[in-house]
């Protein structure tokens, strides 16, 4: 028979990863929508022209 | 009074990230980079490279959300099969509704970056993408007819298109021989697997062509398939997308595939062994005779794919120049 102790270990244990994982996703989304940001506002600015 | 009973431990409490990240289908994803990767590189134009990349991604991310979507949907014939039952979903790691959800947000995310981030062909091609494998392939063919990888192949043959979307902003004749190329080399690739797999199909209901018209019957189709993918892969030689390189690839991953479709149609692949004495054990493979010719053309297919589209990467994407090979 399991001990419940271990599995709750296991249990905290995994959902410590899926945290993790939910952290890097959302960090990596904001950074992508960043550099989007970026990348578009540069492109716009090289094709304006400001005088 | 009861006694106090231990706290139940839910499947989805003890899932770990990696579990979420096997329904993205990892394997199947790279190829799918690699192909709308060389229509990215194949279309030229100014696109931005960190932009190429966000398309790069997103395309990535629509292909882990439809994956995620199949998974959801199949788990109970993936529960069936010998290959697929240790999936996250059939291995009761992760709930079916926990991977409907990922799949749906990633598709969403995927399509709306696209759109906001690139253009809106990309997107729509990502979108059509995503929903033709999602419910054309997925919910439909599948288990209804022998045809389901063949149409149902459109899905995984249209990256490169998406690809070509998005550097450029259009998608032209080129970028659709790329899509039928993908398309044609679907059937013999999947055929050959099913030919010594197809135990598992049968008894998950599902109707792979072996099942339903015999290994002969596939053996036939496969040739057929493979005689025209072999043209077809020489014509961007000819249409100016690929060059002396590709040219010699294709011709070579031509003959080589059609020769090992047609060892494949005279071998005995994927046809029902002869009965086993009483009291011997055997597993679900060992049934399947003279399997090495299907093994063989399943495993060529995937480098004559890779290779066509590895000699397009090289001759358009400027390394030959890079390395004075080239004026």
């Amino acid at each position: 028979m399991s001990n419940p102790n271990d599995e709750n270990a296991a249990a905290a244990k995994a959902r410590r990863g899926r945290n993790i994982l939910m952290a890097v996703a959302l960090l990596a989304f904001v950074v992508i929508i960043f550099l989007i940001t970026i990348a578009k506002i540069s492109g716009n600015v090289g094709h304006n022209q400001f005088g | 009074m009861l006694s106090e009973a231990p706290p139940a431990v839910l499947p989805t409490e003890a899932a770990r990230w990696q579990d979420y990240l096997s329904l993205l289908k990892p394997r199947v994803m790279s190829l799918v980079v690699f192909t709308a990767f060389t229509g990215l590189v194949c279309a030229g134009g100014n696109l931005n490279p960190l932009l190429g990349a966000v398309a790069i991604l997103c395309i990535a991310v629509g292909a882990g959300g439809s994956a995620a979507l199949n998974m959801a949907y199949d788990a109970d014939i993936d529960a069936l099969m010998r290959r697929t039952r240790r999936r996250a979903v059939p291995a009761g790691r992760v709930q079916a509704a926990d991977a409907l959800a990922l799949g749906i947000a990633l598709s969403l995310f995927s399509v709306g970056i696209m759109a906001v981030a690139i253009n809106l062909l990309a997107a729509g091609l990502l979108a059509f993408t995503i929903l033709f494998y999602a419910v054309v392939y997925t919910l439909w063919l599948k288990r209804r007819t022998p045809q389901n990888i063949v149409i149902g192949g459109l899905a995984g043959a249209l990256p490169p298109a998406v690809g070509w979307a998005a550097a450029s902003g259009h998608a032209p004749l080129n970028a659709w021989l790329l899509v039928a190329i993908i398309f044609f080399w679907t059937p013999p690739h999947f055929w050959a697997l099913s030919l010594y797999t197809s135990g598992d199909y049968a008894e998950a209901g599902v109707p792979m062509m072996p099942v339903v018209k015999g290994a002969a019957s596939t053996r036939r189709q496969i040739l057929a398939y493979a005689l025209l993918l072999a043209p077809l892969g020489l014509a961007p030689a000819f249409t100016g997308l690929g060059g002396p390189i590709y040219l010699a690839v294709s011709a070579l991953g031509g003959i080589g595939l059609v020769a090992l479709a047609a060892r494949l149609v005279m071998s005995h692949a994927g046809d029902p062994a002869p009965p086993v004495p009483a009291g011997v054990k055997q597993g679900l493979y060992d049934v399947r005779a003279d399997a090495r010719p299907a093994r063989d053309l399943f495993a060529f297919s995937l480098l004559y794919l890779f290779s066509l589209f590895a000699a397009l990467l090289i001759e358009r994407s400027g390394v030959l120049a890079a390395l004075g090979l080239r004026p």
